[in-house]
């Protein structure tokens, strides 16, 4: 029977929207059943338009930097922007995917993506917001497959 | 090494060699054979321990210049 992978991702940046994807593909490939629950800032990775995901530098002191840059330079206005540009430019020259392959893959692989129904609540998302291929549930929905799951992460 | 399928995976990253071949193995009949190439690192143990995993057989594996070079028998279903 095929090992069965559940993922929390609760996380909405460039950054960490590689975690979640990387893992959901690659235990796909493995053959594993994936399903990932979508919380909180995490939702922000089920949207049609993935084009605004920013990296920021503020209070992450271990990203690399080309140069020395301190707090009060980062906060300043467009320096997200600079950080995420320079950050996209990176990906693509290393060859890394970009999220958005990373999200097909899983879809194209049959991973599960679950929304999850209160943050869509509280935030007042739209469901049009949405890319088609997701369902949406709520905690108990995240124990039906993660208490049956051989690897559960938080992410 | 006699191949039925060729692969190009240079230049790419994590996870996406390992993508490529699995889709490149559903597109071939069990016992065949498909050629990787590769200039990610990371993918000499990350392919060990794909077919590991999957069952698939790792025939043989090589590097020059840079480039990794994978033969991988498809499994029988």
């Amino acid at each position: 029977m095929a090992k069965k992978l559940a993922l929390i991702a609760s996380k909405g940046s460039l950054d960490w929207a590689y975690p979640p994807f990387i893992l959901a593909s690659t235990a796909a490939a493995l053959d594993y059943e994936v399903s990932i629950f979508f919380t909180f800032y995490g939702l922000t990775l089920l949207k049609k338009d993935l084009s605004d995901l920013k990296v920021s530098p503020l209070g992450n002191p271990a990203m690399p930097m080309p140069v020395p840059m301190p707090n009060f330079v980062q906060m300043l206005p467009g320096m997200e922007s600079i950080a995420t540009m320079m950050m996209k430019q990176k990906i693509a020259s290393k060859g890394v995917a970009s999220i958005e392959d990373l999200r097909s893959a899983c879809i194209e692989a049959g991973v599960k993506l679950i929304a999850c129904q209160m943050t869509v609540d509280l935030f007042d998302f739209k469901k049009t917001d949405f890319i088609d291929e997701i369902e949406f549930g709520g905690a108990a929905t995240f124990f039906e497959f993660a208490g049956e799951s051989d690897v559960n992460l938080f992410i | 090494m006699d191949f039925d399928k060729e692969l190009d995976a240079r230049n790419l990253n994590c996870p996406l060699p390992i993508l490529r071949c699995k889709k490149g193995l559903s597109e071939i009949e069990p016992a065949k054979i498909l050629k990787i190439m590769a200039t990610d690192p990371g993918s000499v143990k990350d392919f060990q321990a794909f077919c590991k995993q999957t069952g698939h057989e790792l025939l043989a594996q090589d590097e020059a210049e840079g480039v990794f070079t994978f033969y991988i028998k498809k499994r029988a279903n």
